[in-house]
């Protein structure tokens, strides 16, 4: 059984598309192998900058002979039928056969096929591969019409057994099959033959090209360790940047460098963003110090001068690099200590947010008055969260994060901290973004808390007013980060705040804001102004009518006319908070399922949780489904459910055939039996305890109260029949099963829970 | 092949200059107007649509006016020189001759780590894009490095390779200089040897203030808008003059665009331009240099006529 070997070797493939071409090569290839009826054994693909490769191991030598038959029309069906048979199956009329059916006489067809030699199979499905390659971008070159990611040069397949190897025969736009490559592109640029994979790896080591990404990055990494450690530093670990170098080189050399001591008072963060965006280099930490001192550069050759001369280029780049920083980081901490935080933030009403929603002053606005109110709610001074929020985007005017972007928020807490802003409003510039993704912290401090959670609802209730809502797999305002973030804000702090209070206050904020910043003046018409205010301030037709008249009356006046406008605004609250709580918070809810579902809890818990009062109450939401599950795994609360699933299955029943309802007290004194009796006591004793327990929001309890009906109910059911032929006694005994009924659901909604 | 290493600006300009020459590019000589990228010379822009094969290499001044630092900045001038070499079809061994320029400036890749890293390439304001890389001389870009396969909205059949080298920092970087004014310009043993500075300086300051704060924006925004009408005009009128001959204008209607895309450039530098109203002036300068690639590509030069 023959090994195969495949290598597309190329000019430069973007380090970013490497390992995703190495999957769909192999994929591609074993696809289209096993597909043409070939087996192999194993498989691995390799990339390095300028070659995509593909070893095979024990490849079957030919493909089984295939002998199908297909059933096809009847004889004497339709020319039409009979002809698309024969396209189908490729056959000529003669070939068919003619047999014997249940209904009468029929076509068949049998389809021979022969077995292949697998150097034909290959040739095929590389060259399908090749064509059809599913590159994020491609290109052409010279006067062919073949795409790649970037000119291939040279075409390598080679099947090899004992006898040899030989080389798999195809062309592909004039680039025929060999079994040469190349090596390092100014270490050992001659082509060379290879026999099998084993031979090609130890021909290319030779040559200076380390095949294996892997092996390239665990060469990078240990020499940069090792050359750290001996200057007394370390690595700052960056698995993104290791994986993209390793992209970059086919022969890596590792180097170090010290940074000028001009550029050591720079920010961590803005040193090591600098020198991995602009110039992929890892940063070296002192860790006596915490500060980066060092620097690890990944050269592609090796020197007679031993990288002296790539080192000295390299470390005159940074230092240009650096002193741009510097500069911008000394410009914006002379803006900040001179006109203060707000002061960098005052060009952010120039900055559209969105051009439905305003600038980002505008923005800012609505999170300062948001922010303000949540503060008590969570702990927070108002007037600190209100400084947070104002303060909170200021660095986005900063030169420092007009470079890197990235570096938002992490500045605002250096320059808040040069403006002699106090610790928590500094800390909120940064904090108040996070958590930005699932493995993110979730900010503790308060202020940070209050300005996080008003910025996320602006960024929902915004952009829902607006109608840009996540669709399948599109949320470009990334809002379903934007709802996990509030969920995990409220759980990670056990805050206690009514969602749709908040998310009804945000949007009206919104509308005001938007009503403040329409040009009135420029309708000339009541109904146009009508259909505006409609469409911008979301009112009612009748609502916007009339105030469209007010506004256009002059005796009203167009400042008393917003006025009452607002107020009205307050009342069509009314309406925003009918399709918010149906939407907006059936959003979070979605989102939590998913969480809690991450978390370990059934969907059917949370839908039981979901379904009681105060479910816009996340943590108290939360706590009850926490309770419920932990109760269903007991064996009281599984025996439980299944008692009042029995109640509830014969109570509902009854109800539906009687057409009424059995809520009316059920009377101890109608009990025939002492299960009915002892049934009584229970739920009296029961209620009694969960009651309070569920004033208190002390779940467990109520819910072990809950459990203790367990004996009574199953020995209620054990000795009574409920529906028995004394009218009397049954209509007692169902309303004692709605006395269940209603003593359970005041825990949760157990009609939702499956099993 | 050793070389010696380039001691001036001009002598790097003069290296690459036989360089290619020998490669077999027909040296021209710099457009005659003002444009912001060696792209925009017509050598390019328009020689790369078609189907005839084209070879040349150049020195294009070229005018970024937001780029001017008043002549203090070590690296940034509104003025500065590109080098540009295109070929068509791209040959098989670009990448190699590309390298053979480096070592002909003193770039020994036996010393320096040169890399290629990818970074494809658009121009919105010609309709124009392709993909390559930007060419790393130790952790410094050199060159842009790009197989055309869109100019003008049209698809480049064959496809051009074109190489741009910022010569102000290639040359630096081989001489050694830390601020591009302290560059030799000429041989630094010349009787009279003139820095880059020397020659730069002075009319950096003055078009960084003329760019910046002086431009009349109201007649550039005429000239704009006369510019745009008039390559409209030239590429509206019939293709055969009063005589009966068939002479599309493509050339004479892209200077037009070259001119108001230029201008563009200097009232984005003057401020006056909002960031909505950026997109529009693009699309407006796209739109001419669209309609100039149509007409060229039915010219004779274009491969639309036979020759």
């Amino acid at each position: 059984m023959p090994d195969l070997l495949i290598e597309l070797f190329s000019e430069e493939i973007p380090a970013r598309m490497q390992a995703r071409a190495r999957d769909d090569l192999k994929k591609l290839v074993t696809d289209g192998l096993v597909e043409a009826g070939l087996t192999y054994r194993a498989a691995q693909a390799f990339s390095t900058p300028r070659r995509l490769t593909l070893a095979l191991e024990a490849l079957t030598a030919e493909s089984r002979a295939v002998r199908e038959e297909r059933k096809g029309p009847a004889v004497g069906a339709p020319e039409k039928a009979v002809e698309g048979f024969l396209r189908s199956t490729g056959l000529t009329m003669d070939r068919l056969e003619v047999r014997d059916d249940k209904k009468g006489q029929v076509y068949f067809a049998v389809i021979e096929k022969p077995g292949r030699p697998a150097a034909e199979i290959v040739a095929e499905v590389l060259e399908t591969t090749i064509r059809s390659f599913p590159w994020p971008k491609s290109m052409r070159w010279g006067t062919g019409t073949l795409r790649w990611v970037r000119p291939l040069h040279s075409i390598l397949c080679i099947l090899t057994d004992d006898h040899g190897a030989e080389v798999v025969p195809l062309d592909i736009d004039g680039i025929a099959s060999g079994s040469a490559t190349r090596g390092h592109r100014f270490l050992a640029p001659d082509a060379f033959a290879v026999t099998g994979f084993d031979d090609y790896q130890a021909k290319l080591k030779r040559a200076h090209v380390i095949l294996s990404s892997d092996d390239r990055a665990d060469h990078i990494w240990h020499d940069a360790t090792t050359m750290a450690f001996a200057a007394g530093l370390e690595v700052v670990e960056d698995k993104g940047l290791l994986a993209e170098v390793a992209g970059l080189v086919e022969w890596p050399v590792v180097l170090m460098g010290k940074i000028g001591e001009d550029f050591l008072g720079l920010p961590p963060e803005v040193l090591q963003t600098s020198m991995r965006e602009h110039q992929k280099f890892f940063s070296c930490r002192n860790p006596k110090t915490g500060r980066i001192e060092g620097f690890v550069t990944v050269a592609n050759t090796e020197t007679s001068d031993h990288g002296a001369t790539i080192l000295k280029g390299n470390q005159k780049v940074l230092s240009a690099r650096l002193s741009d920083a510097r500069f911008f980081w000394e410009n914006d901490l002379r803006t900040v200590k001179s006109v203060g935080m707000e002061g960098m933030a005052a060009g952010l009403a120039n900055v559209t947010f969105h051009n439905k929603l305003g600038s980002q002053a505008d923005r800012i606005a609505r999170i300062e008055a948001l922010a303000r109110e949540i503060a008590p709610l969570v702990g927070a001074k108002p007037d600190l969260a209100a400084e947070a929020a104002r303060v909170a985007k200021a660095d986005l005017q900063s030169a420092m994060v007009g470079e890197f972007p990235e570096l938002q928020g992490t500045m605002g807490v250096y320059y808040a901290k040069a403006a002699g802003l106090p610790e928590a409003v500094a800390m909120a510039c940064k904090a108040h973004y996070q958590p930005l993704g699932p493995s993110d912290d979730v900010p503790t401090d308060p202020v940070s808390v209050a300005v996080a959670l008003a910025d996320k609802i602006d960024t929902l209730t915004g952009f829902w007013a607006i109608d840009e809502k996540p669709t399948g797999s599109k949320d470009p305002f990334a809002l379903r980060r934007a709802a996990l973030g509030v969920i995990r804000l409220v759980l990670g702090n056990g805050v206690r705040i009514g969602l749709a209070r908040w998310l009804v206050r945000s949007e009206v904020n919104l509308r005001t804001a938007i009503i403040r910043a329409t040009n009135f003046e420029s309708f000339e018409r009541e109904d146009e102004l009508a259909v505006a205010l409609m469409q911008v301030a979301g009112l009612s037709k009748e609502l916007a009518e009339e105030k469209a008249a007010d506004l256009m009356d002059e005796r009203v006046g167009r400042e008393a006319a917003i006025q009452a406008l607002e107020e009205k605004l307050g009342i069509a609250g009314k309406d925003i908070e009918a399709r918010t709580t149906a939407e907006l918070l059936a959003f979070f809810h979605d989102r939590l399922k998913v969480h809690l579902r991450d978390e370990g809890i059934r969907h059917d818990v949370i839908d039981a949780s979901l379904a009681m009062p105060g479910n816009d109450d996340l943590t108290l939401l939360v706590r009850r489904a926490e309770a419920l599950a932990a109760f269903l795994k007991t064996d009281d609360g599984e025996n439980l459910l299944q008692g009042f699933k029995r109640a509830n299955n014969i109570l509902t029943q009854a109800e539906a055939r009687d057409g009424v309802e059995y809520s009316f007290g059920a009377d101890p004194k109608f009990a025939e039996d002492p299960a009915e009796r002892t049934l009584f006591t229970a739920l009296d004793a029961a209620e009694g305890a969960i009651a309070p327990a569920m004033k208190a929001e002390d779940f467990a309890t109520a819910m072990t109260a809950m459990a203790s009906l367990r004996a009574p109910i199953d020995a209620f059911f054990e000795a009574v029949q409920v529906n028995t032929d004394n009218a009397v006694v049954r209509r007692n005994r169902l309303n004692l099963l709605s006395r269940i009924r209603q003593i359970c659901l005041s825990v949760a909604d157990l009609t939702k829970l499956e099993g | 092949m050793t070389t010696t290493a380039p001691r001036s600006f001009q002598e790097i300009i003069l290296r690459l200059q036989s360089y290619w020459a020998r490669q077999g590019c027909a040296v021209l000589q710099p457009y005659d107007m003002e444009v912001g990228a060696g792209t925009f010379h017509p050598a390019t822009t328009l020689r790369a649509l078609g189907s005839r094969a084209w070879a040349a290499a150049y020195v294009q001044p070229s005018r970024r006016p937001t780029d001017g630092r008043y002549g203090e900045n070590p690296n940034r001038l509104q003025h500065y020189y590109q080098y540009q070499v295109l070929i068509k079809p791209s040959p098989a061994n670009l990448q190699d001759l590309y390298l053979g320029s480096l070592a002909a400036i003193g770039i020994d890749a036996g010393l320096h780590d040169i890399r290629f890293v990818e970074d494809d390439w658009e121009s919105p304001t010609l309709g124009a894009w392709g993909l390559g890389w930007e060419v790393w001389c130790d952790g410094m870009e050199v060159s842009q490095f790009t197989y055309f396969q869109q100019v003008g909205g049209h698809d480049c059949k064959p496809v051009s390779g074109e190489l741009t080298y910022g010569l102000e920092r290639l040359a630096m970087y081989v001489l050694g200089i830390d601020h591009v004014m302290d560059m030799p310009f000429n041989d630094p043993q010349a009787p009279i040897p003139l820095t880059y500075g020397d020659i730069f300086r002075q009319t950096e300051r003055e078009y960084s203030r003329w760019n910046f704060d002086q431009a009349d924006t109201e007649m550039l925004l005429k000239h704009f808008e006369d510019a745009e009408a008039e390559c409209e005009r030239i590429l509206a009128a019939p293709a055969e003059d009063n005589t009966g001959r068939r002479i599309v204008m493509a050339h004479p209607a892209y200077d037009q665009c070259i001119k108001a895309s230029h201008l563009f450039n200097l009232l984005d530098a003057r401020g006056v331009i909002s960031v909505t109203e950026r997109q529009a002036y693009i699309g407006r300068v796209r739109a001419l240099a669209k309609k100039c690639a149509d007409a060229f590509v039915t010219t004779e030069a274009g491969g639309g006529v036979a020759a």
